[in-house]
């Protein structure tokens, strides 16, 4: 499989470490009422898709930035690539 | 007042050199190392002292390949920068009075080991060690890859048989095992 990195190209996918559902960035506010209940929901519950799927990965062995990769998990077909510090930036992150 | 000596990463009293017909592995025991990574907002700024220091910025997977102070992309808004250990020394220290807080700077000398690898079967060698393009690469290409399971830099110099590799300077002497290893099967 190889992974299209916004910055380097094309990047074997060896080099890079999977890290979750890309939903990940998305951390509750902790100060919620119904806090308890949404890191619950944050920490365990994962939908199990087949087909598209939004996921985060590591370069690991490059430049050891955070990809945001939309996967088919039928297919390992690759959609999008971005950085997963300009996906969380467009959600309003980092401000 | 203790009598201490200084050794390099392999644990010698100089630099070991390693010719083989063709290539030639020579440990580089001269290159005083420090990583900058700009803070959150001060980017401009860290890219304006960048420049003023280098000529130029490193563009991503790319190194300035200036003297004395070279510089190369690490990640988005990360570079290494090396210079020679003897002028050099306190190059962390250096660099963080010229960046103050626009970013942090950390001293890596003695993180990394430095490895030189000359002669018309570098490419050779270096396509047995690691998956990076070699052949493709011109003066100032880098790039972060796995040699030996470590998570080393190839980085091609400007002489075209000349490729320079930095890896953890605590596996110095696994990484220089798999390199003369691959160099006996290309000489």
């Amino acid at each position: 499989m190889i992974i299209n990195h916004p910055l380097l190209g094309p990047r074997d996918s060896a080099e890079f470490t999977y890290m979750g559902d890309a939903r990940l960035i998305d951390r509750p506010d902790p100060q919620s009422d119904t806090a308890a209940q949404e890191f619950f929901a944050y920490g365990y519950l994962r939908d199990n898709p087949a087909g598209w799927h939004e996921e985060l990965w590591f370069h690991e062995a490059g430049d050891r930035s955070w990809l945001v990769v939309t996967r088919n998990t039928l297919t390992h077909e690759i959609s999008n690539v971005a950085l997963a510090r300009d996906v969380a930036r467009s959600r309003g992150r980092s401000k | 007042m203790h009598d201490l000596k200084t050794v390099t990463a392999l644990g010698g009293n100089t630099p070991r050199v390693d010719a083989f017909a063709h290539v030639t592995i020579s440990e580089n025991d001269g290159v005083a190392l420090a990583s900058v990574a700009a803070r959150m907002g001060h980017e401009k700024k860290c890219h304006q002292v960048l420049k003023k220091l280098l000529g130029a910025v490193p563009e991503v997977g790319k190194a300035v390949l200036h003297d004395p102070e070279a510089g190369f992309w690490t990640g988005p808004d990360q570079w290494m920068l090396g210079a020679p250990r003897d002028t050099h020394e306190l190059l962390a220290d250096q660099l963080k009075s010229l960046l103050g807080d626009a970013a942090s700077v950390t001293e890596q000398s003695g993180a990394w080991v430095c490895f030189d690898i000359t002669g018309p079967a570098m490419p050779d060698l270096c396509e047995r060690v690691c998956a990076v393009p070699i052949r493709r690469m011109q003066a100032g290409c880098v790039q972060r890859t796995v040699i030996h399971q470590l998570g080393c830099f190839v980085i091609r110099c400007v002489a075209d048989d000349h490729v320079r590799i930095l890896g953890p300077r605590a596996s110095a002497a696994s990484l220089h095992h798999t390199l003369l290893d691959a160099a006996c099967s290309v000489a």
